[in-house]
């Protein structure tokens, strides 16, 4: 019963973001504070895993593809699907959940432990759309994010694949040209744009909610990040499902 | 003024303000008084309209606050300032962006303008160098003046200040509430502070409530509060030597 009332209270908060809006001379440089903090501050992390990420899959598929009658360019073609299908958009998320939401989850909470949110609400400023908006519509530039991270983790693939010996670059360049179905971007793009929205506004729910102390905000983070990646998961099957099922 | 008709408020099953009825005057420092866990925050609060009460009104200047559309309630907390008890100033703006922040939310002043009335303020606080210091260099009882001229930045009609001197040295302490009455008197506004500092009742107590348990136990001045026979309000306004003392000496005198 809990739970259905959280997720009663989840979707009020939401509509509140998107009631009174703040001024937009304050609104626009908050947008711009949140993008640094959340797109290009994640940028380091985001590129280094897709890389990595990347020379895995290249060598794991090249290990499992012994055959000989099996061209080596399926090796570029199965690193091409795995990290544009679910590689760069769900395991970055969910890597995502913890950077970003643990930042959110911290950030408000602690503004609410401090009465900070008490002190925007007596001044008469709603305070989930002056604290939650800015970073919902900072989170909509995820996708390019997501973008460069689908480049990284092809080119970790191409790497590992031709330099490591396990596909030549040719025939691995090949295999990423073969069969491919625009759509796939277009469903990846969709579903990080839903992961987005839930990475700003999940952790934002249990900041903005939390009571208690200190310790209590690190426990909010803690939780926020388990529920966070609970909901990338299940709208992940569910997206799969409608998408391309 | 403030009228507080039969105010209850309740969380879960603790049942903490229970039937609070008070006039809070314009002009005047009313103090709400009470041991650690009487209400006072809770009360504090719902006057504010942080907590919505499950019985009672809460009316001010003939406005009944939950009667209010949401829109009327924000234009009302507009005109509401309340300096917090850990003085709750924005960690990432500078002493200047927190005073100026609801200026730049809700008014069209040229940067001009609001800078002038942010110098204003916070020479009426007697902060002069501190505008560009954020909220953790500065001490507490600056980090207090600094909530202070937040709070009276734009001209409010209702101060509200939850412990403003918790914390603070007994000089520093005295400081901020001369500040806060000398602000009473010079805007005419009316005053609300929650506290559980004898020396604040005797310096500022134009008004004092005393809480106990929820209920409004006692009501009056800051000359009535030593002579009252209340057994409540004597335990906790006398629980300190220096004020039994007192307390022998005006009953002495008395006899």
């Amino acid at each position: 019963m809990n739970y259905i009332a959280a997720i009663g209270k989840y979707f009020i908060m939401v509509g509140e973001v998107f009631k009174k809006p703040t001024k937009w001379r304050i609104m626009r440089s908050l947008i711009l504070k949140e993008i640094d903090e959340l797109i290009y501050g994640s940028m380091g992390i985001i590129i280094f895993i897709s890389f990595f990420i990347g020379g895995v899959v290249t060598i794991q598929t090249a290990l499992n593809l012994n055959s000989p009658l099996i061209p080596k360019s399926l090796i570029g073609f199965a690193t091409r699907q795995s990290v544009i299908l679910e590689f760069a958009p769900t395991f970055c998320s969910i890597i995502m959940a913890g950077k970003v939401g643990s930042y959110i989850t911290s950030s408000i909470g602690t503004m609410r432990v401090t009465e900070q949110i008490d002190a925007l609400e007596v001044m008469g400023v709603n305070s989930l759309n002056y604290l939650v908006f800015p970073k919902i519509i900072a989170m909509l530039l995820y996708p390019f994010a997501i973008a460069i991270a689908m480049y990284v983790g092809i080119f970790g693939g191409w790497v590992a694949g031709a330099f490591g010996g396990y596909a030549p670059s040719g025939e691995f360049v090949k295999g990423l040209q073969l069969d491919f179905i625009p759509f796939h971007i277009t469903y990846s793009f969709i579903k990080t744009l839903v992961f987005a929205f839930v990475i700003a506004t999940v952790p934002s729910f249990h900041g903005f909610y939390m009571k208690g102390g200190a310790l209590e905000v690190g426990k909010a983070s803690t939780t926020a990040f388990v529920w966070t990646s609970v909901v990338i998961i299940i709208l992940n099957y569910i997206i799969t499902q409608l998408l391309l099922g | 003024m403030i009228e507080v008709e039969n105010l209850h408020k309740s969380f879960g099953e603790a049942h903490i303000l229970k039937g609070i009825s008070t006039t809070f005057e314009q002009g005047k420092t009313n103090l709400v008084i009470g041991q650690s866990g009487s209400g006072k925050t809770v009360f504090l609060k719902s006057l504010l309209g942080l907590f919505e009460p499950e019985q009672g009104k809460i009316c001010y200047n003939g406005d009944y606050y939950w009667d209010l559309t949401s829109a009327e309630q924000r234009d009302l907390r507009q005109q509401m300032g309340m300096v917090f008890q850990g003085s709750a100033l924005f960690d990432s703006m500078t002493v200047q962006e927190n005073v100026m922040f609801p200026m730049d939310m809700f008014t069209k002043q040229s940067k001009g303008e609001m800078q002038d009335r942010v110098d204003f303020v916070l020479k009426r606080v007697n902060l002069i160098d501190a505008h560009e210091k954020y909220p953790a260099e500065i001490s507490g009882g600056m980090q207090k003046r600094v909530a202070i001229a937040r709070a009276i930045v734009m001209n409010p009609k209702y101060l509200f200040c939850d412990e403003p001197n918790s914390g603070l040295d007994p000089k520093t302490a005295i400081l901020i509430d001369n500040l806060i009455q000398e602000i009473t008197q010079e805007y005419n506004i009316t005053t609300v502070i929650n506290t559980h500092d004898m020396n604040s009742v005797m310096e500022i107590g134009e008004k004092i409530i005393f809480l106990k348990d929820g209920y409004k136990e006692w009501e009056g001045t800051n000359k009535e509060i030593f002579k009252t026979d209340n057994e409540a309000v004597t335990n906790f306004v006398y629980s300190s030597e220096l004020f039994k003392k007192v307390r022998q000496m005006y009953i002495e005198e008395r006899n």
